[in-house]
């Protein structure tokens, strides 16, 4: 069972050729001299230079790096803390109300969840733009965020807090100084979720935008909508190839984090 | 909901090594739950009253609008205008029955192919050598992170009349004419599976990661053919993982926006796409909100087995 038999193989080949093919074929094609997309025409980098000249691209990604930015930042703060209320708070009056609102956004309806959110800013009347999207995104990513701490703190020893505890530290020392580095990598890996799943939404951003806050997924689906053109390709690639990057460096460093965590638990385990 | 109501409990039930007491524990609890209530649970609260008024041409496009300034006799006037009107509206119109149903269909057939494709995957991962499976699982939930709208946008130049798919084909003589995918339900299928397959593999994964090899060798040594075997051991136990990527791929798939939009075509009308018509073009908040309430509703079902799955699992693997 520990090598790979032919069935195996040719269903993990043909799954992942189905997962990227898809994502390689967009990229190969973004090089593509021709503006017809699929007649390959020559190499050519045109696409990625008319991309970075045009300046509504430019104004969407400076406002869609600012929202996720702001919304991760926040999210991951309230997150956290709701992590620690689900966790380490002990039973409260609604806590069952709670569990049920961290968990009840991730299944919901993009389109439920947008249209809510817009009719809330106007029954307020909140002028509607960049705050408006920065809001709405930080209420769904901190859902996500407290979900991905939580895993870390329902495997985490908690004989190490009442150690510090023993030892004289208060509650908020101890927080800081012995909880606060162990579930790190968590957190970082959920404000990288948190960012990107700001990055990437197109239906609560529409719903909760407003005039001059085009997000970049809004201005890419207003272009799609005409047809398939080079310059989103060459766009597609560039967000693609960021966030890959982002992602196969953060799980690295995490990792790398959590085996060098995992082994100073231990040692501190056993010397207590 | 007040501070109060999400008060401490008595002191002795409190966890030794739980947040710090009194106050500050309060107000540490407070901070999210607040926050939730005011921009997960109040909204939906709005989405239902808009639901029971009437469209308007004015800003906002509803009537009526309660005016805190009223206090309770402004409330309760503006409860003796809410009808059901909006309802018997989706009702009466086939429109939108039509949408509900195509949308359960879709998201139906749309998970049984997930299930079908991530059902391999997941196995062969799981069987795959040990220190390959961290790189194939990185490899799955790699796309994930890519935009959902790139990928679904990614197979408009494989599927349309003069795409990829149709140039392999016809370069194969597999087809003498080009197929038309694009703008088909067909379309909407390959869209779902696609941005989908990662929420049933890991799932699936999960469960067949752990399954007990002693098992199957049992199995095997009592004369079991590896087919058998797998029949009676492998699938049944790993049905948790398929009922919750099942719920995972069926759930979102049924109020979908992009992939219907961007992939199909405009005889298909799904749930997601006729609430954004309502809302973008139409401009009937009224009806847009109504047509929320009922989805939410059509999926609370699903929601709830999902969750009570979800719980038996958990209870299982302590």
């Amino acid at each position: 069972m520990t090598r790979f038999n032919w069935f195996n193989t040719t269903t993990l080949t043909l799954g992942f050729a189905f997962l990227y093919l898809p994502i390689i074929l967009l990229m190969i094609y973004s090089f593509n001299e021709s503006r017809l997309v699929t007649v390959w025409a020559g190499f050519s980098t045109r696409w990625y230079q008319s991309v970075f000249l045009n300046e509504s691209f430019i104004n969407a990604a400076w406002v869609t790096l600012r929202v996720g930015f702001i919304s991760a930042s926040v999210a991951t703060v309230l997150g956290t803390m709701a992590a620690l209320v689900l966790n380490r708070a002990g039973p409260f009056h609604g806590k069952t109300l709670f569990t049920g609102m961290i968990y009840a956004p991730m299944v919901m309806p993009e389109v439920i969840t947008g249209l809510s959110l817009l009719l809330l800013f106007v029954s307020l009347d909140f002028a509607r733009g960049f705050w408006t999207v920065t809001l709405a995104h930080i209420t769904f990513s901190m859902c996500y965020v407290a979900v991905v701490v939580s895993t870390r703190l329902v495997t985490f020893e908690r004989s190490l807090e009442e150690a510090a505890l023993d030892l004289g530290c208060t509650r908020f020392s101890a927080f800081i100084q012995v909880t606060l580095p162990i579930i790190f990598p968590a957190i970082l890996a959920a404000w990288l979720l948190a960012f990107t799943l700001s990055l990437d939404d197109l239906v609560i951003a529409s719903f909760a935008s407003g005039p001059g806050a085009t997000t970049l997924p809004m201005k890419i689906y207003s272009q799609v909508r005409i047809g398939v053109s080079p310059e989103i390709n060459a766009l597609s690639s560039i967000l693609i190839a960021v966030v890959a990057i982002g992602v196969v460096t953060a799980s690295l460093v995490t990792k790398q984090a959590h085996v060098k965590r995992i082994k100073e638990e231990r040692m501190a385990i056993n010397s207590i | 909901m007040a501070v109060t109501d999400i008060a401490s409990p008595p002191e002795e039930i409190q966890e030794p090594s739980g947040l710090s007491s009194g106050w500050g524990r309060r107000l540490f609890i407070a901070i999210p739950y607040i926050w939730l209530l005011v921009f997960f649970l109040a909204p939906f609260v709005i989405v239902l009253k808009i639901s029971l008024s009437d469209v308007i041409l004015a800003r906002p496009p509803y009537f009526p609008n309660f005016d805190i300034s009223e206090g309770w006799q402004g409330f309760l006037a503006m409860l003796r205008v809410f009808d059901l009107e909006n309802y018997v509206w989706l009702a009466e119109d086939s429109l939108y029955l039509n949408s509900y149903l195509s949308s359960l269909r879709i998201a139906s057939i749309s998970t049984l192919l997930t299930l079908a494709i991530g059902y391999p995957i997941a196995y062969a991962m799981a069987k795959a050598p040990k220190e390959w499976r961290a790189t194939l699982l990185m490899l799955v939930i790699l796309p994930f992170w890519t935009s959902f709208l790139i990928r679904v946008y990614a197979w408009i130049g494989i599927l349309k009349k003069e795409g990829f798919l149709n140039y392999f084909l016809l370069w194969t003589g597999i087809i003498d004419e080009p197929l038309m995918i694009l703008n088909t339900d067909t379309a909407i299928y390959i869209g779902i599976v696609y941005s989908y397959l990662p929420f049933m593999v890991l799932p699936l994964y999960a469960v067949l990661e752990k399954l007990n090899i002693s098992l199957l060798e049992a199995a095997t040594d009592l004369g079991c053919s590896p087919l058998k075997a797998f029949w009676v051991i492998t699938l049944p136990l790993s049905l948790p993982g398929v009922w919750a990527g099942c719920f995972l791929v069926f759930i979102p798939a049924v109020g979908e926006f992009v992939i219907p939009d961007i992939l199909g075509g405009s005889s298909t009308i799904m749930i997601g796409k006729t609430l954004w018509v309502e809302f973008f073009s139409n401009r009937d908040w009224p009806v847009a909100s109504a047509v929320a309430i009922l989805l939410l509703l059509m999926l609370t079902l699903p929601i709830i087995l999902f969750q009570k799955q979800q719980e038996k699992q958990a209870e299982a693997s302590q």
